[in-house]
């Protein structure tokens, strides 16, 4: 048998992308999906399905694609995603769906799933306009905190079996981390909107501006809705703790990102500004720590990456790090901050340590310790910090009734129940910090879980 | 009525404006010392704004803004009926001097914004208060009849002498402590040189002082960093843990290094006269 490899994603070129923010992955051609379907094995036992956390019939849509009804290999998508056009670009297929690919490297490589996924969603928001509706025959109401992967997720298939849905969000923008944090050269805005109003088509309803917690208090949605669900995220930024970290110039992750994104900071004329470093340290490996590392570039930065373990470790996508490293980012590895040294209140430098590995800690990673004496200084004039997040108090802190972990997420059971009758949670707000499709994942099983709670009338404390 | 409508606008001073904008859902449970955050426009920046004054019957919530950058220069612009594009709250914790008996308000300029829904509030629990209102001169000192009328003893003072006692608050405070007023507690608001010279002041006396930091923020809902204040040595978020902290804790030049950051952009906003694209 022929092998036929795996077919390569087309990129816009290296030297050409690092000066825009338009999409690196420029999505395959009907000739590339055709052939690339053409890989795809179809097994019977379709053990790529037991990737997927939201439980997509890969085999499936792929053989719809193969036979040319992309009409119904888009349905096949939607009926258990409800974001393929965000999926495929932004989840770790190589982790879920494609690891487990009979096609290994002797075969080709895996199917690339995900860029089908992408291939026939992006035709589906361009040529589906008959937008699925709903009839919803509010036999349940329900109100969606947050309108991240979760939520929305959650809320279209509330609308679907025939809830009344209505969203409430505290930024000006739905959609959450995919319009505040996810940057437009791996995620295009404008594509998130369409998947959003996607969503809004089914009859679910948005009401932007109202931060649940203080405009509006978690009993009164009780009160008014016959059950709530949470997906507030985890948003509240990591910072290192060493000193200097109040100089200005010095971001959380979170800010950076949130400026140049949501608020449009990458074009000149925004009124959001932001501080155009000439050389910005990116502290942490995950794939934020890419996203910024990697804007950073496109303003105009040279970046340092400063990770305090090898590349081996890094938690990032081996996609996020090979194109970092293509697009020139400078991976400063096993070395560690000290101090973020400043003048006059600016970020001027920073100090740092070489780290080597030791033992495998609970993580299962090598675990880095100081190399004494090994102090060094290098310049800069921006930091971002990306070591991650953790669930934003103000919910907890406005409903103390409700359960939480010693981590701050939200204490709930494999459906989402939380210890309060007819609340629900999902997403990183239960999970702490994770990916897309988990808290997609989430949402489906919150969703299921409300509707079969209502139905049967179940109530925990009754 | 539009949501976010402005229903109300008047001018205080040359560059200062007081907004009053149709709100119910932020009115309905708004408090003293909370902030909103609005964008005037869809190509806006979020800025955050303390709440001057609110009604929950007629849904309204008041604001007084000062203009300095893009947001407040095309505020200034709108005119009533006209309606901002975003505004969002409550945001961060209402004030608490509830431990407090006698208390001393000190506002700086445009942070008479602040101190005066905490006077309401202190007349509506019958406690005694008195006020210390300073300014640059006349014009721009805020609210005096209202101040006059509600604290037990009003001290107006002007930079120039142009109107009350020539001088500082922080002088003027420093009369009253040593004129033998037993003030458990000092609130001040006003800009940050001003908050730190009355927590030098107060230290020197053991006086509680509680201060309300007005940082740049992004979000507002503790998710970008932006506001993060040191308070004895632990970083704190103005818009979730604040905006009011003890004032004897906060490292004030820190917070006034992050305040200046972005002072050329806004200054390249005021030089185009608002109109920034």
């Amino acid at each position: 048998m022929e092998v036929i490899n795996r077919h390569k994603m087309p990129t816009q070129p290296c030297d050409v992308r690092i000066c825009n923010f338009d999409e690196v992955a420029l999505g395959y051609t009907a000739d590339l999906a055709q052939k690339e379907a053409d890989r795809c094995l179809n097994c019977k036992n379709a053990p790529c399905m037991k990737g997927c956390p939201v439980g997509v019939r890969i085999p499936d849509f792929i053989a719809a694609l193969k036979v040319g009804d992309i009409r119904r290999s888009a349905d096949i998508l939607h009926e258990d995603n409800n974001l393929p056009a965000i999926c495929g670009r932004v989840c770790p297929q190589e982790n879920q769906c494609e690891k487990l690919c009979v096609r290994r490297e002797k075969l080709g490589g895996a199917v690339a799933i995900g860029n089908l996924e992408r291939y026939v969603a992006d035709w589906s928001l361009k040529n589906d306009t008959a937008k699925e509706k709903c009839s919803c025959n509010a036999n349940i109401s329900v109100a969606v905190v947050g309108s991240g992967p979760a939520s929305l997720s959650c809320a279209a298939d509330l609308a679907r079996a025939g809830a009344s849905v209505t969203i409430y969000e505290a930024l000006h923008q739905p959609g959450g981390v995919l319009v505040y944090g996810i940057p437009e050269f791996r995620l295009p805005k404008k594509l998130v909107s369409e998947e959003i109003d996607r969503i809004k088509a089914l009859g679910v309803n948005i009401v932007t501006n109202v931060v649940v917690g203080k405009t509006l208090y978690i009993d009164e949605l009780l009160d008014a809705y016959d059950a709530v669900f949470i997906g507030s995220g985890a948003g509240l930024p990591s910072f290192l703790r060493i000193k200097g970290e109040g100089l200005g110039g010095v971001y959380s992750a979170n800010e950076y990102l949130t400026r140049v994104n949501l608020m449009k900071a990458y074009d000149k004329n925004a009124v959001t500004p932001i501080i155009r470093a000439g050389k910005m340290v990116v502290v942490g490996a995950g794939n934020v720590a890419m996203d910024s590392a990697r804007t950073a570039r496109r303003l105009g930065a040279e970046v340092h990456l400063v990770y305090r373990r090898s590349r081996a470790e890094m938690p990032a996508r081996l996609e996020e790090i090979e194109h970092a490293e293509e697009e020139g980012v400078i991976f400063d590895l096993l070395t560690n901050p000290v101090e973020i040294l400043g003048k006059d209140g600016r970020v001027v430098g920073m100090r740092l340590i070489k780290m080597e590995l030791g033992e495998p800690d609970a993580s299962g990673r090598r675990s880095p310790k100081a190399v004494p004496g090994s102090e060094y200084e290098i310049e800069c004039d921006g930091v971002v910090v990306a070591l991650g997040t953790t669930p934003n108090p103000i919910i907890k802190d406005s409903f103390p009734l409700l359960g939480t972990t010693v981590k701050g997420t939200i204490a709930a059971d494999e459906c989402g129940r939380t210890n309060i009758d007819r609340m629900y949670t999902g997403g990183d707000a239960m999970t702490g910090a994770a990916t897309v499709i988990l808290a997609m994942g989430a949402g489906k099983r919150a969703a299921a879980a409300i509707i079969e709670d209502a139905k049967s009338g179940r109530r925990k404390n009754s | 009525m539009k949501n976010f409508e402005i229903i109300k606008k008047r001018r205080l001073a040359k560059n200062v404006c007081e907004y009053t904008i149709y709100a119910p859902s932020v009115a309905r449970h708004c408090m003293a010392g909370q902030f909103v955050i609005l964008r005037t426009d869809n190509d806006g920046e979020r800025v955050p704004f303390t709440v001057c004054d609110y009604s929950r019957s007629e849904g309204t919530v008041r604001i007084l803004v000062q203009e300095v950058g893009y947001t407040t220069l095309k505020l200034a612009e709108m005119k009533e009926g006209d309606a901002l594009c975003d505004f969002v709250g409550p945001l961060g914790k209402p004030t608490d001097l509830s431990e407090y008996a006698k208390i001393c308000l000190v506002g700086g300029g445009i942070g008479a914004a602040v101190i005066y829904p905490q006077a309401k509030q202190l007349q509506l629990e019958g406690k005694t208060f008195d006020v210390v209102l300073g300014a640059k001169n006349r014009d721009l000192l805020m609210y005096v009849d209202e101040f006059r009328g509600l604290a037990d003893a009003f001290y107006p003072v002007t930079d120039d002498g142009s109107f009350g006692i020539k001088g500082f608050v922080t002088q003027e405070l420093e009369r009253l402590i040593n004129g033998g007023m037993k003030y458990d507690c000092v609130f001040a608001v006003g800009p940050l040189p001003m908050m730190k010279a009355v927590c030098d002041v107060t230290r020197g006396y053991g006086i509680d002082t509680v201060v309300s930091m007005n940082t740049l923020m992004v979000d507002g809902t503790g998710m970008c960093g932006c506001c993060r204040v040191m308070l004895d040595g632990q970083v704190k978020y103005a818009c979730i843990d604040g905006p009011e902290f003890d004032g004897h804790k906060i490292d004030f030049d820190e917070a006034m290094a992050r305040g200046k950051l972005y002072a050329e952009h806004e200054h390249a906003c005021r030089l185009r006269g608002g109109s920034w694209k």
